[in-house]
């Protein structure tokens, strides 16, 4: 850009602005404290001062220089603008006109040096001189045109200038107050603006790249000793460094986002089940990166309808355990340590121990044995295991053991954990841990078998280095595996070349002169050390993530490209963990990986009761929906009217026979004396099933077994008083619908019989 | 009027390979690549691409030839496909040739081993035949394959 283009620029700029500049001051005249519009008054003198300074018009600049001086004072509160300073200063804006105009046919500023103007700025600036002041105050508007003709050539030019004064002064006397307050709504409006997520994505990528280019950079200005390019790379990094924290925060949004939805989903979920919920948010305002904040919407959610449904009681059993009858959800969000953490607590029941210890060993999660070497916290993290539901009952918003491990996979995906923590009778809280951005990330570089590997800051705690005299009596074998100890405690030691079969050069090895580099690491709550071979340095990271090739890879959560332009990989701590076994995880993914699996085949596995119907048909029911199995004599069968009865336990069983039942062409017999056809003398079989209330007798042939099975492959039910029939034990088997069979066979008339959910 | 289509080719033992040129990114002498440890063994490695990650597949062993010689650097052929770009490490780098459609033929049923599940069939060129490379196979494998000495 040439000069003569500069100061194009600068006419141009400045023309603009000694237009709003008008409008300002007389906007200040009718409210002389207004700060902001001071501030943007003096801000613009300023600039055309600094701008006249630069390209030598120094008279220009004097006077906008005494211009900003008196400005300065009002700005600062110490002056009051009253009439006769806005006036001095309108003057001084049309001097500055006349200058500008100046410039733009000569190239100069004039000769005009406006010593009575600057005068009279200069004098305005003391307070003191008020009463004298009145005085030149009024001589000063008139001095500004009355020397002007004085120096002879540039007169007829500054003639000119009262009219646009006039001009300026009028319009703004018309609208001066509506047109500064449109200016203000203008801007506050424009504080905000609708951007594309694309287009922040895009700028995100670019500054990941950019920050790949300043750490090259940096990386190179390290072996150079020009002092300008290693100020100009300094200049360039702090930059970045800002560049890259601000296009985050435009990416930034508050948890409350997603929170704000909670309270209705709440109170919906609560009315269902006819509980008193209040929910309390803290924390509403805390920063997570969009991507995240998406994320982990879904596994909130289910925290929180998981809280509602099974943390918190109904409010009858709240009374009798002494509580409030209204339960409470408390949700926090805070930072700590580079990372969001998220509770989500109720005061209910909390979770039963004993229950989960047992479930866990009837689902096969654990054998017995382990169960009982598990601690509170393990046990509690059972939950999170696919197929695994405590609740008793499966309600229609949770309980379904489908939920609790699809939350650990999703907050685990990105990067975060979640644990939970529970005391009977006081309550649940679930501590959900995740990252703040998933991007760019401050990690710590390590060197093992001569390649590099970051690790996220935020798994790391502390570095400790042995050195070789130390090694020796610090590390210690507890029966072959290596453990350090940390103040007191035993560290187990993971070595990175083992875990990862890398080979450890000759050169490294050499280096480190058997000294030793271990990497305190927390993965789920547990400290491993991590033995490297070379431990580099901090540097920000951008994470880009493994191609699916390479999606098994478990110890890895990504890749970035280091400062000489090569690739190094992003150590997954939490997978490097599992893999070498300092969490147990990896046996228990492998045990919830079947139970899934199964899981996945039918819901779960149930007890049946196997028994044979007419014919020696292979039927079956769910053993939950009987109350008892009996065998009686035939003999004990009564008929009460048309209904075949026996006495039980003191009250009068209704008996229906399978095969009449099952049939509809072959009514019951009404008239015939036998009930059953088979044999009298040999005792009848009875499924003793509660229907509303009272218990009636379902006679089946024989009874089979009882057997616990998924009953998956399904298909529909070729006669009716059968729901479908299903693989049990590998033989097709019918399920029979208890409730159909007693409404057909008219043993009792009303609706609602046995839970349908029998069924799925 | 017969349809043709444009392949990049390339060697691999000395055979001639083709992928059909809208689907190749570029085309790029040797670069640095790190090993990926616990890896299939067909993924040689990643690729800084000018600030893009690329995973390099060696194609040698994805056919299941006989591991390629060090003697010679192996160049790499950028593959875009849904997930990405793929690196194909290859040989040498051929001309781009345009080819008939009529020219086109499934593989000889006589075919077995890797290659017969990699190659969609053969242009019968000129001077020697082009294997065309099924690109999404060829890059979909890492997910089946065994890791390097897996445990």
């Amino acid at each position: 850009m040439s000069e003569s283009d500069i100061v194009k620029d600068f006419l141009v700029e400045s023309a603009e602005n000694l237009d709003r500049l008008d409008q300002e001051l007389v906007g200040l005249e009718k409210n002389p404290t207004d700060r902001d519009m001071l501030a943007s008054v003096f801000r613009t003198i300023h600039t055309i001062k600094g701008t006249c300074g630069f390209l030598g018009f120094n008279k220009l600049e004097k006077v906008a220089h005494v211009g900003e001086s008196l400005l300065t004072l009002l700005r600062d509160g110490k002056l009051t603008l009253n009439p006769e300073i806005t006036t001095a200063l309108l003057h001084m804006v049309d001097a500055v006109r006349q200058m500008l105009s100046e410039i733009q046919s000569t190239g100069q500023d004039g000769n005009n040096e406006y010593l009575e103007l600057i005068e009279t700025l200069t004098r305005l600036q003391t307070p003191g001189a008020k009463g004298k002041k009145q005085a030149p105050a009024a001589s000063a508007p008139i001095q500004p045109t009355q020397p002007s003709p004085q120096p002879a050539p540039p007169a007829p030019e500054i003639a000119p200038p009262p009219p646009p004064k006039m001009d300026s002064q009028a319009h703004t006397e018309s609208s001066g107050q509506p047109v500064s307050a449109e200016t203000r709504s203008r801007d506050a409006a424009a504080e905000t603006i609708r951007v594309g997520v694309n287009v922040l994505d895009k700028l995100m990528t670019l500054v990941g790249e950019l920050v790949l280019a300043r750490n090259q950079l940096l990386q190179f200005s390290n072996s150079s000793e020009d002092a300008n390019f290693l100020a100009i790379s300094q200049r360039m990094n702090l930059i970045a460094t800002e560049l890259q924290e601000g296009v985050m925060k435009t990416r930034m949004q508050p948890i409350g986002n997603v929170w704000s939805q909670f309270p209705r989903t709440v109170r919906d979920v609560a009315v269902a089940l006819g509980k008193e919920v209040e929910i309390e948010m803290e924390g509403k305002e805390t920063e997570l990166d969009k991507t995240i904040i998406e994320a982990i919407k879904d596994p909130l959610t289910h925290l929180v309808r998981n809280s509602v449904d099974h943390g918190i009681e109904p409010p009858e059993a709240r009374v009798k355990a002494g509580k409030d009858r209204k339960g409470r959800l408390t949700l926090r969000a805070f930072h700590e340590g580079g990372q969001v953490n998220i509770e989500i607590s109720d005061d209910g029941s909390g979770l039963d121990v004993e229950r989960i210890r047992k479930k866990a060993v009837e689902r096969a999660v654990v054998t017995a044995e382990q169960a009982a070497r598990l601690g509170d916290r393990e046990i509690f993290n059972l939950i999170f295991l696919p197929g695994f539901s405590t609740a008793e009952k499966v309600t229609n918003v949770s309980g379904r053991g489908v939920g609790m491990d699809v939350v650990k996979t999703n907050v685990e995906k990105i990067g975060g954990s979640v644990d939970v923590q529970s005391k009977k009778g006081q309550g649940t809280t679930v501590r959900v841990k995740i990252p703040l951005t998933l991007a760019i990330i401050p990690a710590l570089v390590v060197t093992s078998g001569g390649d590099r590997f970051a690790i996220p800051q935020v798994n790391l705690t502390e570095l400790v280095r042995l050195e070789s005299d130390e090694v020796e009596k610090a590390i210690e074998l507890v029966h072959g595996s290596p453990v350090y100890r940390l103040r007191g405690r035993l560290l187990p030691l993971v070595y990175l070349n083992k875990e990862l079969r890398l080979e450890t050069d000759d050169k490294t090895k050499a280096e480190q002169d058997g000294a030793v580099n271990i990497v305190v690491l927390q993965a789920d709550e547990r400290l491993f050390g991590l033995v490297v071979d070379v431990i580099n340095d901090t540097e920000e990271i951008v994470v880009k993530p493994l191609r699916k090739q390479l999606k098994n890879v478990r110890t890895f959560a990504g890749a970035s490209i280091m400062g000489d332009g090569k690739v190094a990989l992003i150590l997954d701590v939490m997978g490097l963990a599992q893999r070498a076994s300092v969490i147990t995880e990896v046996r228990d993914r492998n045990l919830a990986e079947k139970a899934a699996e199964a899981a996945e085949r039918s819901g779960e596995k149930r007890t049946f009761l196997l028994f044979a119907g007419p014919d020696d048909a292979r039927m079956a029911v769910p053993l939950d929906t009987l109350a008892r199995l009996e065998e009686m004599p035939s003999s004990q069968v009564e008929k009460a009217g048309t209904q075949w009865v026996a006495q039980y336990r003191g009250k009068i069983l209704a008996l229906v026979n399978l095969a009449f039942a099952l049939d509809e062409r072959r009514t019951e017999p009404r008239n015939t004396k036998s009930f059953v056809s088979s044999n009298d003398a040999d005792p009848i079989q009875v499924l003793v099933c509660n229907h509303e209330g009272n218990p009636v007798g379902l006679v089946v042939e024989r009874i089979i077994d009882i057997v616990e099975d998924y009953a998956t492959v399904k298909y529909p039910a070729s006669r009716p008083g059968v729901l479908y029939s299903a693989v049990i034990q590998e033989r097709v088997t019918e399920l029979l619908d208890i409730p159909g069979i007693l409404k057909a066979a008219g043993v009792g008339k009303a609706g609602e019989l046995l839970p349908a959910e029998v069924v799925h | 009027m017969a349809q043709t289509r444009q392949f990049c080719t390339f060697y691999l033992d000395k055979l001639l390979f083709g992928v059909e040129l809208q689907g190749v990114q570029e085309v790029m002498r040797y670069l640095e690549m790190t090993k990926v440890p616990l890896a299939p063994a067909v993924v040689s490695g990643l690729i800084n691409l000018r600030g893009q990650i690329v995973t390099a597949v060696d194609l040698w062993r994805r056919l299941q030839f006989e591991d390629r010689l060090a003697d010679t650097l192996p160049m790499n052929v950028v593959v875009r496909n849904e997930d990405g770009a793929v690196s194909l490490l290859v040989d040498e780098i051929g001309d781009v040739v345009e080819v008939d459609e009529s020219s086109f033929e499934r593989p000889p049923e006589t075919l077995h081993g890797k290659i017969r599940e990699m190659i969609t069939g053969v242009h019968k060129l000129e001077s020697c035949l082009m294997h065309v490379l099924d690109t999404a196979k060829a890059c979909e494998m890492a997910v089946d394959a065994e890791p390097v000495g897996s445990d």
